[in-house]
């Protein structure tokens, strides 16, 4: 296993790791003894059909939920046992998330937007220098509605980024776009994966987005079923769907 | 700024209807809770500095006459610190230009200085010059009444005898904060006047030389004032004293107690009613705002913001609106207590009032304000901070409806689509519908208070003017004199008919408790005094026993059957039980009632009488009036009409003012809550509304799903309003019955109608604020948004 853009040191350590959820009488096990590493620098593609699980397993490894069996180590902190107060302090140091439905604040512009994370962060960039990396230097005062999906998602990644995590998690970042759009933001990942060696996990259920990947992971069911690495990454524009 | 704060303001902007008419509300209950709170301070910290700073006494009696060296006996009771001896009588007074009757008081202070006890305060002037007999000192509400400067002169009948008096000074007394003559129970200062004189002077005028009929004690602060006022009667009882009594039963301090009784009410109710409001108003919106942001807030929290800040920034929310309702509250508050310091000025005679704002009220009643905010939106606001992150990035599932048990009756079959759907939201969200309804009928029951308590006002008088007081003019005479004088006045001119009373001051005690009251003892048959019972129909006294007002009877714990201990302190003073024979159920003031036959039996007299009634006739009253002010005996002559135009311009001053306010109020918490409710609802169903609109459906029909459920909800709201109205009406009943009057309990159709009609009128003005947000309702942006 030695990954391009990776140095080879496992940033993330899954064991076992099960997830079940109890609706009244059904118990639905989402996640069924996943076993993975995660190394840094990566770009990883996590495939699958839709209720594969994968959704619930990011939100694990981004400390937004908690694991009903098994064990995460982020490095050294053990995320299975940390409680919610530690969970929020691991979100705030490491992670970006980026969601299908962009989730923007309405009610702030791009700057702010960017600003409302970069304002509890440690060692942030300038909320510009974001929107600039994602190309929306010019639209930093437009509010939500005043933009187009592919530029909401990108304000989403401006946001993720800014505060220079060590892992970016993209839960179906093009899902609610168009292919030529979903291209220009899978492109923004891409340079943030090159540029800021961040770790970077992609949701999708496209196979076509694999070839972007360093490395695609596949699960269904609830639990890793292939993992494959490409011999050399595809530039999303050369992508299509 | 950070960029939280500044969604915050933009938040706030976006719902800047609601967070008006909430601050509005909230603003109203600090403005209500400052106003009463200022006027109750104000009122407390001059009577406490008036009564300190003057020496207002503990201890007042009066006696026919006693020498001056009894004084010797009474300082000398364990607990007296001063003693006071004075002369004290009636005097009739006659004011150029003015043609009614005037009765004053008139009290010695010692020759040239200030009395130890119930000193005055001088407006202007000086006292009375020692050797001088004709200077007096007037007060200072009369003074004005006439416009009467120091140096004017008035004409007094002193013992029968016209004196001129020159006024040397005008003064206000701590015994005379609330000026009243003896038998009103609304000052009138053109006809009641206190004057005040050197003590040799009047002691002359009234064969008082060396000798006091009244006085005044102060006590040491660990006395035990029951035991002093015992001693005292012990000592002047030989001397005919009608009984010590202290501060509670003084005249003004009564009515001034009274008053701060019924202020420390209002400032806990009214408040508490109004801060409620906003706080389930506040909790309806803050409910919905968390709601639709639940995605927001998930943001957050995956970002690495905590509850704390989470939570934090809704609970700023709430702070900021109850900041700008305080702040409307404050500036309210301090321009109500200013107006209304007029108002109480004019009934409460202090040398000084400050009504000005003080800092501990302001802050007390923001804190308050702040309270009853974050303890509505305490429930919304936990839920946001204690969210799962995961959980809220779903899109939240649909709503779960079902058919309510009314669809499923044969009404079901009858309602359209649309009427279903109003069905159907109104008992999904059950608890917002219920306090929905709790809120408009909250203001339904206020504007049913409101005029609850003029209809019950108007009533009481009328209860009063035509019912038990039917007589012209009311006469009472120095001391008792034979009934033959009746046919004396009935021969004075324009007197159609003369009906005569013994009164008869006493106290009255059953299971150790006691009251001071007088015996009225009424002719056989009497026409002009009716005593009457709960259904206001007149009853017969009875030859044996006494009668009382059912409040009194209630005071001593008595029931017809029951036998009364009654001391008499007139004459005899002898003690004696007599039976309760029953209650009667009068508004105005407490008496016992006798038959008059029995009552000079008691009284070991022939039939004596302490004044008379007079139905007379209008125009000639100048001419009776001018009679009855030769007649020597007569000391004070009442005119009915003038004493019930007082007592309704009383209630004008303040009873109408406050129940204006109040319907102002009630009025805009129906219309905040109704207005409210439709813009969640209305927020809430956009998309389904625009749906509609998208397959076919008219503006009207998609008009009708919004406005008939603000309209059912309306109307289920009126007949919980009316039975919360008439539970606070009862309520307020009881809160404010006092010994001076009590409100009758009187609902009619009219009131129930007017709270109805308040409520629709509120409902129908806010649906006409969002009918023109449903005209405007753009299908595509609604459907676009979450
Ligand atoms: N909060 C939840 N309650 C119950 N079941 C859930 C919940 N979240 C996810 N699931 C179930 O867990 C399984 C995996 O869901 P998810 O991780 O969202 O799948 P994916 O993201 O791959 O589409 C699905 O069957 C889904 O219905
Ligand atoms: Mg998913």
């Amino acid at each position: 296993m030695n990954p391009q853009n990776g140095s080879g040191m496992p940033v993330f350590m899954i064991r076992d790791l099960t997830k079940t959820y109890v609706m009244g009488e059904v118990i639905i096990r989402a996640l069924r003894g996943v076993n993975m590493e995660l190394f840094s620098g990566e770009l990883v593609v996590l495939l699958g059909a839709s209720g594969s699980g994968k959704s619930t397993l990011i939100n694990i490894l981004g400390g937004l939920d908690n694991a009903s069996g098994g064990q995460v180590l982020y490095k050294d902190q053990d995320l299975t046992a940390s409680r919610d107060k530690e969970l929020t302090i691991f979100r705030r140091n490491n992670v970006g998330f980026v969601f299908q439905f962009y989730n923007l604040i309405p009610s702030l512009t791009a700057r702010e937007n960017v600003a409302i994370v970069t304002e509890i962060s440690k060692d942030p960039m300038k909320p510009e220098e974001a929107l600039e990396l994602v190309g929306l230097g010019e639209r930093m005062d437009h509010f939500p509605a005043q933009m187009s999906g592919g530029e909401q998602q990108r304000v989403a990644i401006a946001r993720a980024v800014a505060k220079k995590p060590s892992v970016l998690m993209c839960d179906e970042p093009t899902g609610a776009l168009d292919s030529k759009t979903g291209v220009k933001v899978l492109e923004v990942i891409q340079t943030v994966n090159l540029r800021l060696g961040t770790t970077t996990v992609v949701i999708t259920h496209n196979e076509a987005i694999g070839k972007m990947a360093d490395r695609i992971i596949r699960i269904s069911d609830g639990k890793i079923s292939n993992v494959s690495e490409n011999k050399s990454r595809v530039s999303p524009g050369e992508i299509s769907w | 700024m950070n960029a939280l704060n500044r969604k915050l303001l933009r938040d706030i902007a976006s719902f800047k209807g609601q967070v008006a008419a909430i601050a509005v509300i909230i603003g109203s209950g600090v403005m209500v809770l400052i106003l009463f709170a200022t006027i109750l301070e104000a009122i407390n910290q001059s009577r406490d500095r008036y009564y300190q700073g003057h020496n207002f006494a503990h201890v007042f009696t009066e006696i026919k006459r006693a020498p001056e060296s009894v004084s010797e006996r009474i300082r000398a009771i364990p607990g007296v610190s001063l003693a006071e001896t004075r002369v004290k009588a009636p005097v009739r007074i006659s004011v150029e230009d003015f043609k009614d009757p005037v009765q004053g008081e008139i009290i010695s202070i010692p020759d040239g200085r200030q009395p130890d006890l119930n000193r005055l305060y001088l407006r202007q002037g000086i006292l009375p010059e020692p050797g001088y007999l004709n200077q007096v000192l007037v007060s200072e509400p009369f003074a004005l009444a006439h416009n009467f400067q120091t140096g004017h002169t008035l004409r007094a009948i002193i013992k029968g005898r016209m004196e001129t008096l020159t006024i040397s000074g005008i003064v206000l007394s701590p015994e005379y904060v609330y000026q009243i003559g003896p038998t009103d129970l609304i000052p009138d200062y053109k006809r009641f006047a206190v004057l005040w004189m050197n003590r040799s002077a009047l002691a002359g005028a009234f064969g008082m030389e060396g000798a006091f009929n009244n006085l005044v004690l102060s006590l040491h602060a660990d006395a035990d004032e029951q035991k002093v006022i015992e001693a005292v009667d012990h000592i002047l009882a030989q001397y005919g004293s009608v009984g010590a009594y202290g501060r509670r039963d003084q005249t003004s301090n009564r009515f001034l107690q009274e008053e701060l009784d019924q202020l420390r009410v209002m400032t806990i109710v009214l408040p508490a009613i109004f801060l409620g409001v906003s706080a389930f108003l506040l909790n309806v919106l803050m409910a919905r705002i968390i709601r639709t942001q639940r995605q927001q807030i998930a943001v957050l929290k995956a970002f690495g913001y905590t509850n704390v800040q989470v939570g934090l920034h809704f609970v700023k929310f709430t702070a900021l609106i109850v900041c700008m309702g305080s702040a409307l509250g404050v500036g309210m508050g301090a321009w109500a207590a200013h107006a209304m310091s007029g108002l109480y000025a004019e009934y409460f005679r202090f040398p000084e009032m400050d009504f000005g704002l003080q800092p501990a009220t302001v802050v007390l009643s923001i804190l308050v304000a702040f309270g009853a905010g974050l303890a509505g939106t305490f429930r919304a606001v936990a839920g946001a901070a204690g969210q799962a992150p995961a959980e809220a990035m779903r899109p939240p599932a649909p709503e779960r409806f079902s058919k309510g048990v009314i669809e499923q009756s044969f009404l079901g079959k009858v309602l359209g689509q649309t009427g279903r759907m109003i069905l159907r939201n109104i008992s999904r969200y059950r608890f917002k519908t219920m306090m929905s309804m709790l809120g408009i009928s909250l203001s339904g029951s206020l504007i049913l208070l409101g005029s609850y308590q003029f209809e019950s006002v108007n009533h009481m008088l009328d209860v009063q003017y035509r019912l038990v007081q039917r007589m012209d003019i009311s006469l009472s005479f120095n001391e008792p004199v034979s009934s033959n004088a009746m046919a004396g006045l009935a021969g004075l001119p324009g007197v159609h008919y003369v009906e005569s009373y013994r009164s008869v001051p006493v106290r009255l005690s059953h299971n150790r408790l006691e009251y001071r009251t007088s015996i009225l003892g009424l002719d056989r048959d009497a026409v002009l005094r009716v005593v009457v019972d709960k259904d206001l129909q007149p009853v017969a006294v009875p030859p044996e026993g006494l009668l009382m007002t059912s409040y009194l009877a209630g005071y001593l714990g008595a029931v017809p059957g029951d036998l009364i201990t009654v001391e008499v302190m007139e004459g005899h003073r002898r003690t004696l039980e007599l039976p309760l024979a029953g209650t009667v159920e009068e508004p105005v003031g407490i008496s016992a009632y006798m038959d008059r036959p029995s009552l000079n039996i008691i009284m070991r007299e022939g039939p004596a009488i302490s004044g008379a009634w007079l139905l007379t006739d209008e125009t000639s009253h100048d001419q009776l009036f001018a009679r009855l002010h030769q007649m020597p005996q007569v000391a004070g002559i009442g005119v009915i009409s003038t004493a019930e135009a007082n007592i309704r311009g009383y209630i004008e001053d303040t009873v109408l003012i406050f129940m204006v306010i109040l319907l102002i109020l009630a009025g805009s918490i129906a219309f905040a809550v109704v207005y409210n409710n439709a813009r969640v609802a209305f927020a809430e169903r956009s998309r389904e509304l625009a749906t509609l609109r998208v397959l076919g459906f008219t503006r009207a029909e998609v008009a009708w799903i919004l406005i008939g459920e603000i309209g059912l909800i309306t109307l289920l709201s009126i007949p919980v309003g009316w039975i919360l109205g008439t539970g606070f009406a009862l309520l307020l009943n009881h809160a404010m019955s006092s010994e001076l009057f009590r409100l009758p309990f009187v609902l009619s159709p009219a009131i129930f109608a007017f709270s109805a009609l308040g409520v629709i009128a509120a409902s129908v003005l806010s649906l006409f604020f969002i009918a023109g947000k449903l005209r405007r309702l753009d299908m595509v942006t609604a459907l676009k948004t979450e």
